[in-house]
């Protein structure tokens, strides 16, 4: 599976929403998502992923796209 | 004569400070709002000690309660363990204080420091003194006074943390009841994410640590989050297993209230429901040891918890240290 679709996956389910509304450019502020959202996230993607992001990373992530091209570089 | 060799909890007791600090009164306080405490951490008032009210005092109150639910006489009491981080003084233990307010002059007692896992530390040392038949009636408090060791101008830590004790009495129960497994952890490479650096032997109080305000509670929020979701998941998994069970066979969850969006988020992760977890998080904040005892005692005189209901309690804190049990009730 694209790295996209498994992270729309995480994210609908973590908060609830319909993937249908989640595109490359959605913030976490368009779904409401909180800082304690973010980091339950980042948990979700570490496990998935297998690999761990650092909190400088996490801090430059803004939209679903960054999430998505930080993690093809790591696991690229 | 009780024919079991298990240990488990006879009987509970509480005592909480008379103040209340809501967060409309930290609104005054620090730069922080109701709003952003209840979506963040669950927490909408929180007990805070004043007068002559003290560690040992509130012990007192909650060991008094649990011990007349029990039928025992203080002086019945063999051990004494306290779980706290917040002794009235650095010498003696509080238990020691505790046991000359009780009388209870057979016991010996000691305190046990395992950050907000006291309470299960104390759970699991105290089982082992009744499996074995070295100790008959064990009483634990699991008890902190934290509000004079937070930063009131550090809104990060400010707005989390609460006082208040419980007390329960440990003794042999029927085969089949009591505490059927239990397990602590400890991973003290991360004792950095939430400790106190000064006021100990190796930073002694001096005017400069005064001026760094290093007496007080310093915590990494986020990657105690991480942390505290994944070992709630684990350990919860680890020690139902030990017993054959599975997290769908629970009839509650008692986990550390430290913050309703961690225990939420690893409910989820066990695919526990709402009503599988108790929650009293929204009344005292994060009372570090004494928030499972609390709990435990709300939810019996609530009629919630009966006879025969299995739970797991789990919990995690400074240390790092974290454990969980499994009682059949
Ligand atoms: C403490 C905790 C609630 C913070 O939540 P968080 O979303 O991770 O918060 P962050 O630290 O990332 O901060 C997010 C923002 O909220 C702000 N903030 C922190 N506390 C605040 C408060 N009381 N009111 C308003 N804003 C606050 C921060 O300053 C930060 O703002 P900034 O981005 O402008 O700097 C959360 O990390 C937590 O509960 N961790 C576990 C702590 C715990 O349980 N400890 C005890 C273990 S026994």
């Amino acid at each position: 599976m694209e790295v996209l679709e498994i992270v729309k996956g995480l994210i609908s389910e973590q908060l609830d929403i319909d993937e249908e509304q989640l595109e490359m450019k959605t913030t976490f502020e368009d779904i409401d998502a909180d800082s304690l959202d973010v980091v339950e996230l980042v948990m979700a993607l570490e496990e998935e992923f297998n690999l761990e992001i650092a909190d400088e990373e996490v801090e430059k992530i803004k939209t679903i796209g960054d999430i998505v091209s930080y993690i093809e570089k790591q696991i690229a | 004569m009780i024919a079991g060799k298990k240990a488990g909890i006879v009987s509970t007791g509480r005592a909480l400070p008379v103040v209340r600090l809501t967060n409309f009164d930290l609104e005054h306080m620090v730069e922080t709002s109701d709003e952003w405490i209840t979506t963040r951490s669950g927490i909408k008032e929180r007990r805070i000690i004043s007068g002559d009210e003290t560690n040992s005092g509130l012990s007192e109150i909650a060991a008094r309660i649990a011990l007349e639910k029990a039928g025992l006489k203080p002086e019945e009491i063999d051990i004494l363990i306290v779980a706290t981080v917040t002794a009235d003084q650095l010498l003696p233990s509080s238990a020691c204080l505790v046991q000359a307010k009780l009388n209870a002059h057979r016991a010996a007692a000691f305190d046990l420091a395992a950050g907000c896992t006291g309470f299960l530390y104390g759970l699991t040392v105290g089982q082992q003194f009744i499996e074995t038949g070295a100790a008959k009636n064990i009483l634990l408090i699991g008890v902190d006074t934290l509000s004079p060791i937070v930063d009131w101008t550090d809104r990060n830590t400010c707005v989390l943390f609460g006082d208040g004790a419980g007390a329960v009495v440990l003794q042999r129960v029927e085969e089949g009841r009591g505490i059927l497994a239990s397990k602590m952890y400890s991973d003290g490479t991360k004792a950095e994410l939430l400790d106190i650096p000064a006021g100990g032997s190796k930073r002694p109080t001096t005017v400069r640590t005064l001026e760094e305000r290093a007496h007080y509670i310093r915590m990494n929020g986020p990657e105690i989050f991480k942390f505290a979701v994944k070992i709630m998941v684990e350990s919860t998994t680890n020690v139902l297993e030990l017993c054959g069970k599975k997290p769908a066979d629970l009839d509650f969850i008692v986990p550390h209230q430290a913050n309703v969006r961690i225990i939420n988020a690893a409910c989820k992760r066990l695919g526990l429901s709402d009503s599988q977890v108790l929650v009293n998080i929204q009344r005292y904040g994060n009372m570090s040891s004494a928030t499972i005892p609390v709990v435990l005692d709300e939810a019996l005189e609530e009629g919630k918890i009966k006879q025969g209901d299995l739970l797991t309690l789990v919990s995690f804190g400074a240390g790092l240290t974290w454990g969980a049990a499994v009682l059949n009730w």
